[in-house]
């Protein structure tokens, strides 16, 4: 074992006072890190969905955009919930992604699959030069150049309406079968199963990010930014490299809302869609990536039953929901989850020992 | 040519005043309480409509209906602060963020169902219409009016900052609220009126603004941008900066919709981000 | 024109030094022309009432704060332009008078962070954090020797003052520093916690140089081997911990002022 800082052994304060406890103080703090490793949890999570599949075998389209927008939805969660940086201009990248993908298979790349990483690819690519500047600014600054970044991309792909479509939207194009074998169908059971695996191999994806090296600097930067410096560490390349990568996924996601919808309307890279973006995220829960998952199918859910009855209301809820968030429950729904579980734990380990 | 010119700088600095008129009042209480608000576009929606009401309804002529767009607001302003907004000071720039859209999101809702979704119309007095030749240029009656409206505000308020007790207190909490407190300054109250000043100028503006801007459920959100770029290329907690702001975002809004029509809004979003990129504290700002 | 003549025969002993260093805010001169040495393996304590400048000094020393004339010298290379997260890996670790942690983030997870930076892995998103062995190892038992252990899974922000102002100087010490710099570690602490602060500092490896501001003289006279006393900006005086202590100015300066707390 090496020496850290030099200190010699017998000189440590605590050292010998108990083994055992000594032992447990490390695996608890070695267990508290964060871990890519599944908990049983997070398998009944995931087999939700497939559960929802059997039991509401006419909403799969509502299955679909959910699992859709989550992925969008934790694409924010990385840059926001982990690196701390606020952006209103998401749905930029979002819809980047589905304009390229719907340009893709309009002009002829019907193949699913690669077309999708495509538009991740174009995503990531706008996102990595974007990214130079949102990490220039500060706090408001930052905040109002990925509202600069959203609006400007808006305005380009309405000025573009010779390629766009403008704002009639991109249409009648078609996507092949998955591995040229799986159809898109009618009722959107291929589409589902497509989303569904995409949505869980960026979860899977991310998950990794976040317990690795760099998801702990990301956690650190959002602290304490000003620390960071002072151990080594540049935080703006690391904040950029975050963004990129949330534009990536957050493309990713528009793919597949082009892909399973045939059709890319301009409201979906629009400021209000951004702010969507947060809604869900805030109301879920920041920084779990669950929280991602949760808030999405509350808010798409709401969403279906609140808009059908009248749309003016839906907003109006919808802002009031987002102030009562932050004023009672900062966490988010799987926040005050969290909140119950470890006493509920506390209790039952108490009584098995 | 000469007096296309001119004419568009007229324009630009007629809806530069606009900008301002609303823009001021978030520049104070940004500056005060380091608090951001995206909602301040709700607050001159309100005087919009405050002067709508009061003009169809009761048959006020336009100008009567000012004063009460700027007190309706105002005292909107000042409830919504107190009930609200005050609890926010302390979150994070998150918090502030989110929780002022969901005021924006309820605020376009509130006035969709009040107002309906259509454009309003201010019913403007005939002296006001049309153009008068001024030094061989044609000017806008109306828009001759806001700028100088917009003047006599701008002197009023710097005289009240500079002159007044008030007005050495504000500028002592935006210099330092710790301080002032110390010094028995009440810096809640401070805030409060702050903030009814700032979102009654805003109604008013909002008023002044439907010839200009237009009026409809959506106003918060498509002029969210523009009054922030105020505050934030200007500085907060400034009045100078964010009037050089208003008007440089003002002509190069009007002078881009005018020579480069199909570019629409590019201009000016772009303009921000290299004016945000290019001076990250504001023109004003004295906080480096 | 070549501006290294003062540094043609760089002195190996020397960790650290400065040529003129000034800092200047409007008519506010916070730093005079400063030129000091801190020799390899010092024990070196900076002195002087509120306001005399040290904390900035401090500050342009790691690159916090540009000089705005003078120049910083990390053994002979000159450091002047390079920010602050260049200098720390080149050698110069600090922590701060006000606690500058990372409050969401447990004990365990902030210093590995700080190892995982020196060693440049912080940017790996490859490999699980909890693959990392050595460096949890090594976070461990630098929190262990720091008596930190108890805490190693709490979040920064629910540990009581002394023991974050101990998790400072876990995360300088992670950087495994040429040069510490230490800004009034011990403030805030009471007054029987704070030796045990400064025993931690003492028995660092004797090559790691140590700069520290510090206010206690009690504390100053058992762990420094030399002083430099710093009024309004400038160096009044500097010498061994007794010369500096008997010396009329100082206790004028201390005295004079002390009297009034």
């Amino acid at each position: 074992m090496t020496i850290v800082s030099g200190l010699p052994h017998s000189s440590r304060p605590l050292a010998s006072r108990s083994g055992s406890s000594r032992m447990n103080h490390r695996s608890v703090a070695v267990d508290r890190l964060a871990s890519p490793r599944p908990r049983l949890f997070e398998a009944v999570v995931w087999l939700l969905p497939a559960v929802a599949y059997f039991v509401f075998p006419d909403n799969l389209a509502l299955g679909v955009s959910i699992m859709t927008y989550a992925v969008a939805v934790l694409a924010l969660d990385l840059v926001l919930g982990y690196a701390g940086i606020v952006s209103l201009g998401h749905a930029a990248f979002f819809g980047i992604g589905a304009y390229a993908a719907g340009l893709l298979a309009a002009n002829g790349w019907r193949e699913p699959l690669t077309g999708l990483l495509l538009a991740g690819a174009a995503s990531l690519m706008i996102g990595f030069f974007a990214s130079f500047l949102v990490v220039r600014g500060k706090d408001l600054t930052r905040l109002m150049v990925t509202l600069g970044i959203g609006l400007v991309v808006y305005e380009l792909a309405n000025r573009l309406s010779s390629i766009t479509g403008g704002m009639d939207g991109l249409s009648g194009f078609e996507v092949s079968p998955i591995f040229g074998v799986f159809a898109f169908d009618l009722y959107g059971k291929t589409a589902w199963w497509y989303v569904y695996g995409v949505s869980l191999v960026v979860f899977i994806f991310l998950r990794f990010v976040v317990s690795s090296p760099f998801g702990l600097s990301l956690r650190a930067i959002r602290e304490g930014v000003n620390r960071m410096p002072a151990l080594g560490a540049s935080v703006n390349s690391r904040l950029r490299i975050a963004f990129t990568i949330s534009a990536g996924v957050a493309g990713i996601a528009g793919g597949l809302l082009a892909q399973t919808t045939q059709f890319v309307g301009i409201d979906s890279l629009s400021v209000p869609r951004a702010a969507e973006f947060l809604v869900m995220l805030v109301l879920g829960g920041t920084g779990r990536l669950y929280g991602a998952l949760a808030g999405t199918a509350i808010f798409m859910i709401a969403h279906d039953y609140l808009a059908d009855i009248d749309p003016v209301y839906w907003e109006f809820w919808m802002g009031l929901l987002l102030m009562a968030v932050v004023l009672f429950a900062r966490g988010g729904i799987v926040g005050a989850l969290f909140n119950l579980v470890p006493s509920l734990k506390a209790r039952f380990g108490r009584a098995a020992q | 040519m000469t007096s296309n010119i001119i004419g568009i700088l007229f324009d630009g600095l007629a809806y530069g005043s606009l900008l301002f008129l609303v823009g001021v009042g978030l520049s104070i209480t940004m500056g005060l309480m380091n608090f951001i608000n995206l909602a301040h576009g709700a607050f001159a929606m309100a005087g919009g409509y405050v002067s709508v009401y009061l003009g169809q309804k009761l048959g006020m002529s336009f100008l009567l209906t000012l004063p009460f767009a700027f007190l309706g607001s105002a005292l909107l302003g000042l409830v919504a602060e107190r009930l609200l907004f005050q609890r926010l000071y302390k979150a994070t720039h998150l918090d502030q963020v989110l929780f002022t859209v969901g005021f924006v999101f309820s605020s376009i809702a509130a006035a969709h169902y009040f107002f309906g979704a259509s454009q309003q119309m201010s019913a403007m007095p005939d002296f006001l219409q049309g153009q008068t030749r001024v030094a061989g240029v044609d000017l806008g009656k109306y828009r001759l009016l806001l700028i100088a409206v917009v003047a006599a505000l701008t002197v009023a308020l710097h005289l009240t900052l500079s002159k007044t007790r008030f007005g050495a207190q504000v500028r002592a909490a935006v210099d330092n609220q710790d301080a002032a407190a110390g010094l028995g300054i009440n810096v809640g109250l401070i805030f409060s009126l702050c903030f009814a000043l700032g979102t009654g100028l805003a109604g008013l503006g909002g008023a002044l603004g439907i010839e200009v801007l237009g009026l409809d459920p959506g106003f918060p959100l498509k002029y969210m941008v523009y009054f922030l770029l105020v505050v934030v290329v200007g500085g907060a907690g400034t009045i100078r900066g964010p009037l050089i702001a208003a008007m440089i975002l003002g002509i190069f809004d009007v002078a881009g919709k005018y020579y480069v029509p199909e570019a629409g809004a590019f201009i000016i979003y772009v303009l921000m981000i290299v004016l945000l990129l290019a001076f990250p504290s504001g023109l004003g700002g004295k906080r480096a | 024109m070549r501006t290294d003549t003062s540094i043609l025969s760089p002195d190996a002993n020397i960790a650290l030094s400065t040529e003129g260093l000034t800092k200047v805010w409007g008519s506010f001169v916070a730093n005079s022309d400063i030129n000091f040495q801190l020799p390899v393996g010092a024990r070196h304590a900076i002195i002087g009432p509120n306001g005399a400048g040290k904390t900035t000094f401090i500050n342009m020393l790691t690159g916090v704060l540009p000089p705005s004339s003078g120049r910083v010298f990390l053994g002979g290379e000159d450091v002047t332009a390079d920010a602050q997260e260049r200098r720390v890996r080149k050698g110069i670790a600090r922590t701060f008078q006000i606690n500058n942690l990372f409050p969401g983030l447990t004990v365990l997870e902030s210093v590995l962070l700080a190892i995982l930076e020196r060693k440049g892995m912080a940017q790996h998103w490859f490999r699980p954090l909890n693959a990392h062995a050595a460096e949890i190892e090594e976070a461990l038992d630098l929190i262990t020797d720091l008596g930190l252990e108890p805490q190693a899974g709490e979040e920064v922000k629910t540990l009581a003052y002394g023991k974050q102002r101990l998790v400072e100087i876990a995360l300088a010490l992670a950087t495994r520093p040429r040069i510490l710099l230490l800004d009034e570690p011990a403030a805030g602490i009471p007054a029987g916690e704070s030796t045990e602060v400064f025993s931690v500092i003492a028995r660092l490896p004797s090559d790691v140089s140590i700069l520290f501001i510090e206010h206690d003289m009690e504390l100053v006279r058992r762990f420094s081997q030399r002083i430099t006393v710093l009024v309004g900006g400038k160096v009044l005086t500097e010498g061994a911990p007794d010369e500096i202590m008997s010396d009329p100015r100082v206790r004028e300066v201390y005295l004079g002022e002390g009297g009034h707390d």
